[in-house]
């Protein structure tokens, strides 16, 4: 392990030299600071918060559904709890979690930059999530949201007697937030890179990134609009999406989904660009296909465009245009099916080492495969026609999104725990942790693919009796998951105290990240540094560091 | 016992139901070989170039790239052909065969009520004769909902001031499910039902059981309570359209398109009459938005439908090649509808 | 690796380059390559908003007509010429600025202001006309011409509201930039080296003029009724 590990005069630490985190202290310095790498930690700390909120809905629902009757909670609590969780999850920690705090983080680090192109505006974008994150509470607590995440009109708008104009106005708030921290990276991407750095010799995460930040910064403005339509229909009633004053209640189901469903890849794509990252890592190996698997993330972007309505097989679109969306949604599969072998192929002949990223990532992969497989069953229209809206779609992008984006923001997260925080994790622990993720993860929604199949529709607060033995196995499988996110909770925060410091370079990676000292300095590098090398090039790296470190 | 309670295939009850287990089991053998593939290989490549001591660098070597090529095109065509496969059978489940018995159903908060063309009416069950193509035609009072049949393998949303329309064959008696599939509020997962499939001999003892007339004709009756008949008169001497023989032909409107008279177009003319004039007629006709309910509606619909059986009295133009609109928006030209039963002629 | 020094640290101690970018160039095209962006954003936020409009426009072309007859098109008209002259103005400050002519583009962007204020004056008029109408959507809303269309004219009006309503806004954005922008032009922020605000609100500006371009021809030249609607 430590072999490549340097200790080069470069990477070490000049005598009592300050880094991001002793640079400064007290509150303010945190609250205004302009550094991405503090912004970064502050992301870290508000989204693992609604993280656990988040998490706290999914278990009481899952403990609601033990039993077919609803006993635990009311229709109404557990409709809110529902709407509740998705919201929490999808606005508030899936869209910011690997782009606000590892991207945030990392992006001018991988790019030898001193910051992101606007530093003002990317703490601006945190203060908007927190703004939409403390109304979101707010609403919570005075009584909750029942619509479902999705909002669909005319329930939203003349039905629900919740809460819908607040989380509508929240959820366009935090698209704002989610804008600015798009443009910010690809500007950054654009304008900031090292001397050297060019296009192809960018690290897997950083194509990824740019490619979210293309969909963030095109999706959600369509998002925003949408939702300042409906808060006017709500408030105003002029009939934008009412059937009976000549509005259309599908258009609200087409527009909401020309950003919903490429949001979906602003979760799952910086997702593939942390598992390149670490699967090169971890096989001190370059990317198999590395121009292959940077072209397919900007396919990935692209065609997710272009396939929002398959949303609406049954919804009320006509039999041709559901097949041209079908025909799309099958040429999305391709570039994630690229990437998929790519990562395989790459362990070939590689240095694997099963280290808790990896396994995570190694997760990530299965899970991934079989989420991505699921939603070719969904895009053959004639079988989506019974599965939509079953729990086999509630299976299918929990597939993608917790067996694709958390994972994979959990591999990245102890991937580069010791550049943030400059200390060790405990590797058994974690590797525990991991696993119990993974089975608990299987256990709770592999099954939910058969309830969705026997046509179990999902948003029931109560059941069939038949479906109860699937349903207690997941229920099962959420309290092993409970515990599997509680350990790094618990072992992340005491790493920071008793972790082992780590150095510039614990796995011996590439990268320029990996180039200057764990936890960066304030300017994250002592000197600008020169890029001769391509990305994942470990002869090179070898070279560079002078051969002294030879196997 | 315990294995009676928990079933791992659904029903398999309609004539659609086979072919979409067939296609489901297809996907699951493909995808399922990939996918068990694909992690054998990540196990294998994982512990057989592990990292040892002997091991610290990946060996110099890049696979053929013409692998790239392999793995995009092979899985490429697997997906056409799934595409090609879910396509013909969603064709299958959108085109309502010509023999089918008409059911209507409307959506409410949070319940499902049928009607039989004999009039019975029933909430949250239905009775359906098997071996029969049974369509229904429904709308909604108030949210969007679903209708669903996981026996038959079929599925539709039910949507405010539009019809939509699905078919199924029920291939064997007994009972199954009805699920509202679209979330709709607070007692969504009350919104349940049960489909009693029936021998066609009990059905129509079932059908004998209460009736206040058939459909057609209550809609009649309101036909006449509504003074529709003032105007719409059997002959070309009243001030709105004759609407003998309608049904199911083009009508040649006063911009000088041509619509096809089904469900959603009578009904549209019911409710906001200026929205397409005839040609030759003035838009006089008062709209009766707010005042006919949905259960009212579909008797008028159903009563200007039989008419469209009887013999044809009036010409409506007929413009074979011109461009057709249809009673939906522009969003959903299908309306809900399949494209092939639309240009059936009278 | 290598490192290099920086050998040209001419422009390091300029006081308007942030300490994060090498040199004034690179934070130039980080500006404008940022604003450019953030109008792309712009272009989906109102796109959005357009094809609704769009869509209801195919479905009921006759309301569209008669919205579109309720709008003084000399008012709309006045306000075109007003913006167009106005976006002359701004770019002839960003020309002024990269010359280093103080005065010249403070007078420019003070221009600019005025032309921008004159707009939104007439725009009040306009709104204050409507509200009296009774052509706000909602509970106010009258509409006694041809009560069918009513509920799909007062859409038309919806959408007139809120386009118009949202360009309005960004006005008073624009407006507010001007004032910060004058501001800084008078204490001679600007010059050869640096005028990157100047020219970022410049594309900012003539975006929200050529929306405004958009905005009339949907909302007040729409032909009248009777038309051959698709």
């Amino acid at each position: 392990m430590s072999s490549l590990t340097s200790n080069d005069a470069r990477f070490v630490e000049p005598e009592g030299a300050r880094n991001y985190i002793t640079h400064d202290y007290g509150a303010l310095s945190w609250l205004l600071t302009k550094d991405h790498k503090r912004i970064a930690i502050l992301y870290l700390i508000s989204i693992t918060a609604l993280f656990m909120l988040g998490g706290f809905f999914a278990v009481v629902m899952r403990i609601e559904l033990l039993t077919p009757e609803g006993d635990l909670l009311t229709s109404d609590t557990y409709n809110k709890f529902f709407t509740l969780h998705g919201i929490v999850m999808i606005f508030f920690f899936l869209i910011p979690s690997i782009p606000a705090v590892l991207g945030n983080f990392l992006l001018p680090l991988m790019l030898g930059a001193k910051d992101l192109a606007f530093p003002k505006i990317n703490l601006l974008s945190w203060y908007l999530y927190i703004i939409a994150a403390v109304m979101g509470l707010y609403i919570i607590i005075t009584g909750g949201v029942d619509t479902g995440w999705t909002f669909y009109t005319p329930f939203s708008t003349q039905y629900s007697n919740t809460h819908v104009f607040g989380v509508t106005f929240a959820a366009f708030i935090v698209g704002f937030s989610s804008i600015l921290t798009g443009l910010n990276f690809l500007v950054t991407i654009h304008r900031m890179r090292a001397p050297g750095l060019t296009w192809f010799r960018l690290p897997l995460f950083v194509w990824a990134m740019y490619a979210t930040s293309i969909v963030q910064l095109l999706a959600t403005p369509v998002l925003a609009i949408t939702l300042v339509m409906l808060m006017f229909e709500r408030v105003v009633h002029v009939g934008i999406f009412d059937p009976a004053l000549g509005g259309d209640p599908l258009l609200f189901q087409h527009m909401f989904w020309f950003y919903s469903h490429p949001a979906v890849y602003i979760m799952i794509l910086p997702a593939m660009g942390v598992a390149s990252e670490v699967v090169a890592a971890f096989t001190r190996k370059k990317i198999f296909g590395y121009s292959f698997v940077a072209y397919s993330s900007l396919a990935i972007a692209f065609l997710g465009f272009l396939v929002w309505a398959h949303h609406m097989f049954v919804a009320g679109i006509s039999v041709y245009s559901a097949m041209i969306f079908s025909f799309l949604s099958y040429f999305v599969a391709v570039p994630s099916a690229i990437k998929v072998f790519n990562w395989t192929a790459t362990l070939y002949r590689g240095s694997v080492a099963l280290l808790t990223p990896m396994l995570y990532i190694l997760g990530f992969i299965g899970l991934f495969t079989i989420g991505g497989v699921t939603g070719l069953f969904l895009a053959a229209i004639g079988l989506d026609v019974h599965v939509t809206d079953t729990y086999f779609v509630v299976a299918h992008f929990h597939y993608i999104m917790v067996g694709g984006a958390v994972m994979a923001y959990m591999a990245g997260l102890h991937y580069w725990w010791p550049k943030i925080t400059g200390r060790m994790y405990p590797e058994w622990w974690a590797r525990l942790a991991a696993l119990l993720i993974f089975a608990g993860f299987n256990l709770t929604f592999f099954p939910q693919f058969i309830l969705g199949y026997l046509g179990m529709p999902r948003r029931y607060h109560a059941y069939a009796p038949e479906f109860q033995v699937l349903n207690v196995m997941s229920t099962a499988g959420a309290s092993v998951l409970a515990v599997g996110y509680a350990l790094p909770l618990c072992y992340l925060i005491w790493s920071l105290w008793y972790g082992r410091p780590a150095g510039p370079n614990p796995w011996g990676a590439v990268g320029l990240e990996w180039t200057t000292s764990s936890p960066p300095p304030m300017e994250n590098f002592h000197e600008t540094p020169v890029v001769t090398w391509d990305a994942y090039d470990y002869p090179a790296m070898l070279k560079a560091m002078g051969e002294t470190q030879n196997v | 016992m315990m294995l009676s309670e928990f079933p791992l295939w659904p029903d398999q009850a309609s004539t659609i139901a086979p072919s979409v287990d067939a296609l489901m089991t297809f996907m699951c053998i493909v995808t399922g070989t990939v996918s068990v593939l694909i992690f054998i290989v990540i196990f294998y490549l994982a512990i057989k170039y592990r990292r040892t001591p002997e091991n610290q660098l990946a060996q110099d070597y890049e696979p053929p790239k013409a692998l790239e090529a392999v793995w995009i095109i092979i899985p490429f065509l697997i997906f056409m052909f799934m595409f090609v496969w879910g396509s013909w059978l969603y064709f299958r489940i959108q085109r309502v065969p010509d023999n089918a018995l008409d059911i209507y159903a409307t959506a409410k908060q949070w319940m499902w009520k049928f009607q039989h063309p004999g009039g019975q009416r029933e909430i949250n069950t239905l009775h359906v004769p098997v071996g029969r193509p049974i369509r229904i035609t429904m709308a909604s009072e108030d949210v969007i909902h679903s209708l669903y049949f996981p026996a038959f393998r079929v599925k539709c949303d039910v949507l405010p001031n539009r019809y939509k329309e699905m078919w199924f064959q029920a291939t064997k008696t007994g009972r199954f499910h009805i699920f509202c599939a679209e979330y709709c509020g607070t007692l969504h997962s009350g919104m349940t039902g049960w489909v009693e499939v029936m021998e066609p001999a009990d059905y129509q003892k079932w059908l004998a059981g209460g009736a206040e007339g058939s459909l057609a004709s209550q809609g009649e009756k309101l036909f006449q309570k509504y003074a529709c008949n003032t105007c719409h008169t059997n002959d070309a001497t009243g001030r709105g359209p004759v609407l003998l023989g309608l049904y199911g032909t083009n009508v040649m409107l006063n911009n000088d398109t041509t619509v096809v008279a089904d469900e959603n177009y009578i009904r549209e003319s019911i409710l906001n009459p200026q929205a397409k004039i005839v040609k030759g007629f003035t838009g006089i006709m008062p709209t009766f938005q707010g005042q006919v309910s949905e259960d009212d509606l579909l008797k008028l619909v159903s009563y200007v439908h039989s008419l469209g059986t009887q013999k044809t009295a009036v010409v409506p133009v007929e413009t074979p090649s011109s461009f057709k609109t249809s009673a939906g928006s522009p969003l959903n030209p299908g309306a809900g509808s399949s494209p092939q039963n639309k240009g059936k002629k009278p | 690796m290598s490192v290099v020094t920086n050998e040209h640290p001419a422009h390091e101690h300029h006081p308007f380059l942030q300490h994060h970018f090498e040199d004034l160039g690179q934070q130039h095209e980080a500006s404008t390559l940022g604003m450019w962006m953030f109008l792309t954003t712009e272009i989906l936020f109102f796109g959005g908003l357009l094809m609704a409009y769009w869509i209801y426009r195919i479905m009921y072309p006759d309301a569209w007509s008669l919205g579109a007859a309720q709008q003084h098109a000399l008012y709309g008209g006045i306000n075109t010429i007003v913006l167009i002259i106005s976006s002359l103005t701004m770019a002839l400050a960003v020309r002024n600025a990269q010359l280093g002519k103080r005065m010249a583009t403070v007078r420019m962007l003070v221009a600019t202001l005025v032309f921008g204020g004159t707009f939104l004056l007439v725009k009040s008029i306009e709104y204050t006309q409507h509200w009296r109408e009774g052509l706000f959507p909602g509970v106010h809303f009258t509409w006694n011409e041809t009560p069918a269309l009513a509920p799909k004219v007062q859409l038309f009006m919806t959408f007139y509201w809120s386009l118009t309503g949202l360009h309005a806004l960004h006005m008073v954005i624009g407006a507010g930039l001007l004032i910060w922008m004058i501001w800084r032009a008078w204490r001679g922020h600007f010059g050869p080296e640096y005028y990157s605000p100047v020219e970022v609100m410049g594309l900012y500006w003539h975006f929200v003029d050529i929306v405004w371009i958009f905005l009339f021809a949907f909302l007040y030249l729409i032909p009248a009724a009777g038309g051959h609607h698709g």
